[in-house]
């Protein structure tokens, strides 16, 4: 049952009333001076961020990244897959700075060479949790009463799905084992979390009054979540997808540890972590490389999420 | 880390074993019993048994451990591999192919019965007899009758099985007879000179007239004849042993009791022996390698196995057939440095194979005419490949593939031959990885239907030691079935086989044995790669830490005082 | 609210038929032959085959499989594992060592990180809101597996303060360190979620009203704006209760706990429909149980959320 006991009265311990709509002329009340320039939100809270120091220092380490991914060559001569066993796992030579891992390949290449698919990976599966999570919480949230529950239990079988089972029977069937299938897998049973936290938020958003007074003002229930719902909701959402972001890419290692990862031929930091876990004992550092690479890709992101939100929040923005 | 499955055991032979008989350590020993024997209670790492503790139901590592302490067969074999009665009284045979297998007076079982020639007999039928599902069925198979117990079935368009065409004609094995309480013949389908050498496998072990009373419960609670009793099986978790206080043979427990603990990472085992709560490590994790004889000190060993590795290239694939695909395997052989890959991938704990055996198994030489193809020469593999490449050219976009398990160890070494492919003979490589086991037997078993387009990894260690258990498994037609996942068929080889396991004397067979193997040098049905060691450890509570042929620890010579 | 919760227990049922429909059709499809796999290497004979084919039902076709199963859901006994366990026996070992091991996580990540997260959002953009920040980074970086294995050598086996393994019927003390270890990621999103919930509300209206009333700050910190921010924190806190009784492969290994996420991977890898099925079945009633309690939550922490 949709639950819209509180759009048109007033409830105990509620100071103000709501009149229905048709028994205010609304627009005598809330007249507004449209000749000016309509402010919406993104564009308020982009004059909000290319102010902030922040905002330009993480987004230059996230054009660093893509480059890395995209055009790895402008940053190493050395191919990452040529190894040799002599010089397994031998120190920092000239022209290899941080020397080599167990197989003999040159750790800084490697390290570079990793972004492509560890980003891909990273952030197609974000961004298909992000999307996917984000409509069905809104929605389950916003809208309660039987869709809520219909939505909330179809995420709990999905959640109950275990991850490793899932996995296996996935990468089976689907013979190329690209990055995209890899972000693929990760996301379909990754999107259930955010859907909740979503649904956890809009609950929290839905009540407050401003959101109240839109319905007041006859806007659309869609228009509502859309416009007004999701942005106050966001916080948690993009701060949850910026951690998952470093997860998902972690998660990768899983799956080449499982053997159902990216091929052996693809260089990724999710696989190189996964291959120097036998070397732990004797080369630890080995594995300080991706980490940091990873570290640093996680921390722009968190960095850009913080800027956003705070950009997207009226009351933190500063006059 | 994941969890590891052993199927393939990591076997060890004890070639140049260090026999350390000093006395438990510490001067406080009060033994009230027997000299020599000490009460303190051993802990030794394991994995937990797939399969009730019987031994013709055990095929893996974790539970033939435990069966071995619990069951005496008709021989042991020492840390060597040499074979001694244990209840047999004497196993004989004029032609190698009808046994008379006699047994000892006084041999009691758990629960006070007598030891009889009939509980050998009883057992070996119930195992055989198909429909029971034995795992361990197929070592029955020389014996006469056996074809007859098992039906004929019936296969579905993959080639799986589907059902039963024709049931069995016979319950039980007619080779087989009972002539008293201590004595029994074994007709053979034909001769086998090393058959008194399998005999002390598990899954020839006897079983009380009890066990068929409540076959499920008994799996779980045994009545057994061996050095130690079953006391308490938390499953998942521990296993204890205590010393069987009926058993008088040649095993007699050393120590006070046996605690299996079971776990799930070989790194985790690890820690708990440094830290001292483990007594006996039977695998060193691969992490530790390279520092586990410096961490371990006295308490690390590292000894030959029976355990021998190797890609098996599948008949299947057309690169690989003829005149240029046997210039293909051979430049495949020659382009692995394996001195290099033992050393660096594996810190040594490998040895570069030069047969398709185990140097720990009598009858080994390493010196098979043909086995040059093992050593590793770049320039003659890369001229190899491409003469075989103007003969028969692959396309453009040929990639290798060595395909295997991934729920292992796998991933280091087939990335270093690959690497080593790339380098040497400039072609592209890469490793397909199966999450599960049984994912790669099916897959190997489709043949030329399934996804195995390229080279596979064979591991192999053998059952009892003889030079048969390596050959026949793995490359012979009578294995089509089974273990001869390649699908190698050659005439000449089944013969030398055959003319091998005729052969009146174990040293005759083991040269007729050497002989088959230049057959497969020839035709290179596999590409041998190393021989695996045992590694292991023990702590410095324990003393006289053996490891037998079979990589498992001789458990009842083991020293600990409280 | 009785109403409501008696309902959403009544939930359960769709759920698990759904739940159990589903894991049925993935383990169907797995790849492999698990009667296969118990030959190992060498085979089993083709009789053999036929009769475990036979005694697990795999030989008939997948929807009867499925209709033994919940046949013996309905009557306790969900039949035996490839070794002879009753599946039942297994459940009722596995749960209670990580229920308790979940417990102790939750614990731990939700003290530290909502304590962190919300001394960090008071202090947005100081120094120690940068430290946290850079700790929880590397938490994020560096696999479980790596977290785990430092901790047990240098605290279990180098210092020797805490039991390296959890081993045979653990104790609170010996489940420390696997706890710990579990809590770290769940520790990196908590703190981070708290933080940002904090900067948020603490320039809401609210805040500032409480401010004004005279209100001290430790009161304005917890009354205010920690529990208007708790909603999300909550809201993960339940997911993740979800994740840990999911149990770890890879924790669980090191610690040698003997819990659900080894039992599952093993029956997964081992090709143990029944268990694979039987085990994900109980997890689904935590997750619906863990719902509920998390919904019932939003209702305390807000008043404007209200349930029919």
């Amino acid at each position: 049952m949709p639950d819209n006991r509180y759009e048109n009265t007033s409830r105990p311990g509620q100071e103000h009333f709501v009149a229905p709509p048709e028994d205010v002329r609304v627009g005598v009340v809330d007249a507004v001076d449209t000749s000016e320039a309509p402010s919406s939100l993104w564009g308020d809270a982009w004059r909000d961020m290319r102010h902030r120091p922040l905002f330009w220092a993480s987004a230059a380490l996230i054009v660093l990244v893509i480059l890395m991914a995209t055009i790895p060559s402008l940053f190493t001569s050395t191919s990452p897959t040529e190894c040799h066993l002599e010089s397994s796992l031998a120190g920092p030579a000239a022209g290899h700075i941080f020397g080599f891992d167990k197989q003999g390949c040159d750790i800084y290449a490697r390290a570079i060479y990793g972004a492509r698919a560890s980003v891909t990976v990273g952030v197609l599966s974000t961004v298909f949790v992000v999307v996917v999570g984000t409509i069905i919480g809104s929605i389950a949230g916003y809208f309660g009463g039987w869709l809520d529950t219909l939505l909330s239990r179809f995420t709990d079988i999905f959640f109950a799905v275990p991850f490793v089972l899932a996995a296996i029977v996935i990468m089976s069937l689907l013979q190329n084992r690209n990055a995209l299938v890899v972000a693929i897998v990760l996301a379909t049973f990754g999107w259930t979390s955010i859907a909740r936290i979503t649904r956890g938020a809009v609950l929290g958003v839905k009540n407050n009054e401003f959101i109240t007074a839109a319905k007041a003002l006859g806007m659309g229930r869609l228009a509502i979540l859309a416009k007004h719902v999701l942005p106050n909701a966001a916080a948690p959402i993009i701060v949850y997808a910026t951690v998952a972001l470093g997860t998902f890419i972690v998660a990768e290692a899983t799956l080449s540890f499982l053997g159902i990862g990216l091929p052996t031929s693809t260089v990724s930091w999710g696989g190189d972590l996964d291959k120097a876990q036998v070397s732990i004992r004797v080369a630890p550092e080995i594995m300080i490389y991706p980490a940091t690479a990873l570290a640093l890709t996680v921390l722009s992101f968190i960095m850009m999420g913080d800027v956003v939100r705070d950009a997207l929040d009226p009351k933190a923005r500063k006059r | 880390m994941t969890p590891r499955k052993r199927l393939m055991g990591l076997g060890a032979f004890a070639l140049a074993s260090s026999l350390v008989l000093t006395a438990c350590g510490g001067g406080d020993s009060g033994d009230d019993s027997s000299e020599g024997t000490s009460t303190g209670i051993v802990t030794i790492s394991n994995g937990e048994p797939q399969n009730p503790l019987v031994g013709s139901m055990t095929n893996e590592t974790e539970g033939g451990l435990v069966v071995q302490q619990l069951y005496s067969g008709l021989v042991y074999y020492d840390a060597e591999g040499v074979v001694h009665n244990e209840i047999a009284e004497s196993i004989e045979s004029d032609d190698n192919q009808t046994w008379t297998i006699t047994i000892q007076d006084g041999w009691k079982w758990s629960d006070g019965t007598d030891v009889t020639a009939a509980n050998f007999v009883d057992a070996w039928n119930w195992a055989a007899y198909g429909p029971n599902g034995a795992k361990g069925a197929g070592f029955f198979d020389p014996i006469e009758g056996f074809t007859e117990t098992q039906g004929v079935p019936e296969f579905d368009e993959e080639g799986n099985v589907s059902g039963m065409a024709e049931e069995p004609t016979a319950e039980t094995l007619s080779g087989l007879e009972v002539v008293s309480d201590t004595e029994f013949t074994v007709t053979l389908n034909q001769p086998e000179s090393d058959f008194p050498i399998r005999l002390g496998y598990s899954a020839y072990f006897p079983l009380p007239d009890a066990y068929y009373d409540d076959i499920e419960a008994f799996g779980e609670k045994p009545i057994t004849n061996g050095p130690y009793v079953l006391e308490d099986w938390q499953h998942d978790s521990e296993i204890n042993l205590v010393p069987n206080e009926e058993y008088n043979g040649p095993r007699k427990a050393q120590n006070g009791g046996l605690d299996f603990i079971v776990y799930t990472d070989e790194n985790t085992s690890y820690a708990d022996l440094q830290g001292g709560n483990l007594d006996i490590l039977e695998n060193v994790p691969t992490s530790a390698m390279s520092t586990f004889e410096e961490d371990l000190g006295d308490g690390a060993i590292s000894e030959p196995s029976a355990s021998f590795a190797a890609m098996t290239v599948p008949e299947w694939l057309p690169e690989f057939q003829g005149e240029a695909g046997l210039k293909r395997r051979q430049a495949l052989s020659m382009a692995i440095n394996r001195e290099q890959i033992t050393e660096t991938i594996f810190a040594g704990t490998r040895i570069p194979a030069t047969d398709f055996t185990s140097p720990v198994i009598d009858g080994w030489t390493g010196e098979i005419p043909g086995n040059e193809v093992t050593e590793y020469n770049p320039e003659e593999a890369k001229s190899l490949w491409d003469e075989a490449n103007s003969e028969d050219p692959l396309p453009d976009d040929y990639v290798l593939t060595i395909h295997t398990n991934t729920d292992s160890d796998h991933q280091a070494w087939v990335e270093a031959v690959c690497n080593g492919y790339i380098n040497d003979l400039d072609i592209k490589c890469e490793m397909t990885g199966y999450p599960t086991f049984d994912e790669v037997l099916n897959e190997r078993d489709k043949g030329p239907d399934g996804k195995v387009n390229g080279l596979f990894r064979a591991g192999w260690s053998a059952d009892y030691p003889s030079l048969q258990n390596y050959l026949g498994p793995l490359y012979s037609k009578a294995a089509l079935a089974g273990s001869n996942d390649g699908r190698y068929e050659s005439d000449e080889f089944d013969a030398a086989l055959k003319e091998a396991a005729a052969a009146p004397s174990l040293e005759e067979a083991n040269t007729l044995y050497n002989k088959a193997q230049e057959i497969l040098f020839k035709d290179l049905p596999g590409i041998p790669l190393w021989y695996y060691s045992t590694t292991a450890g023990h702590s410095e509570a324990v003393d006289n830490v053996e490891f037998g042929w079979d990589s498992m620890p001789l458990l009842y010579e083991v020293t600990k005082s409280e | 609210m009785l109403w409501y919760i008696g309902r959403r227990l009544l939930q359960v049922i769709p759920v698990f038929l759904g739940a159990t429909l589903l894991l049925y059709g993935l383990v169907f499809l797995r790849p492999g032959d698990p009667v296969a796999a118990l030959g190992g290497e060498r085979g089993l004979s083709p009789a053999a085959e036929i009769a475990i084919r036979e005694a697990y039902h795999l030989d008939q076709p997948f929807i009867v499989q499925y209709l033994y199963f919940l046949k013996g859901v309905f009557t306790f006994d969900m039949g035996v594992t490839f070794t002879g366990r009753p599946v039942v026996e297994v459940i009722a070992q596995a749960f209670p060592v990580t229920f308790q091991l979940a417990i102790m996580a939750i614990v731990i990540e939700t003290v530290f990180g909502i304590g962190f997260g919300l001394w960090a959002g008071v202090r947005k953009g100081k120094l120690f809101d940068s430290t946290v920040l850079l700790w929880s980074l590397l938490l994020i970086s560096l696999p479980t597996f790596v977290i785990g294995f430092v901790l047990q050598a240098v605290v279990g086996v180098q210092l020797g303060w805490l039991p390296i393994t959890a081993g045979r019927d653990p104790d609170f003390i010996s489940l420390l360190m696997p706890a710990i270890v579990l809590a770290t990621t769940s520790f990196a999103y908590i703190l981070r979620l708290t933080r940002t919930s904090v900067v948020e509300n603490i320039t809401a209206d609210f805040v500032r009203t409480a401010r004004a009333k005279g209100l001290g700050r430790g009161k304005i910190m917890t009354r205010h704006v920690l529990r208007n921010s708790l909603i999300p924190v909550v809201t993960f806190i339940g997911i993740d209760l979800g994740n840990l009784m999911a149990g770890s492969i890879v924790t669980e290994g090191i610690f040698n706990v003997n819990g659900v996420g080894g039992t599952l991977y093993q029956a997964i890898t081992r090709g143990e429909n029944v268990t694979v099925v039987s085990l994900a079945t109980v997890l689904v009633v935590v997750y619906i149980v863990a719902n509920l309690i998390v919904d019932i939550l939003y209702a305390v922490l807000d008043p404007r959320i209200r349930y029919a």
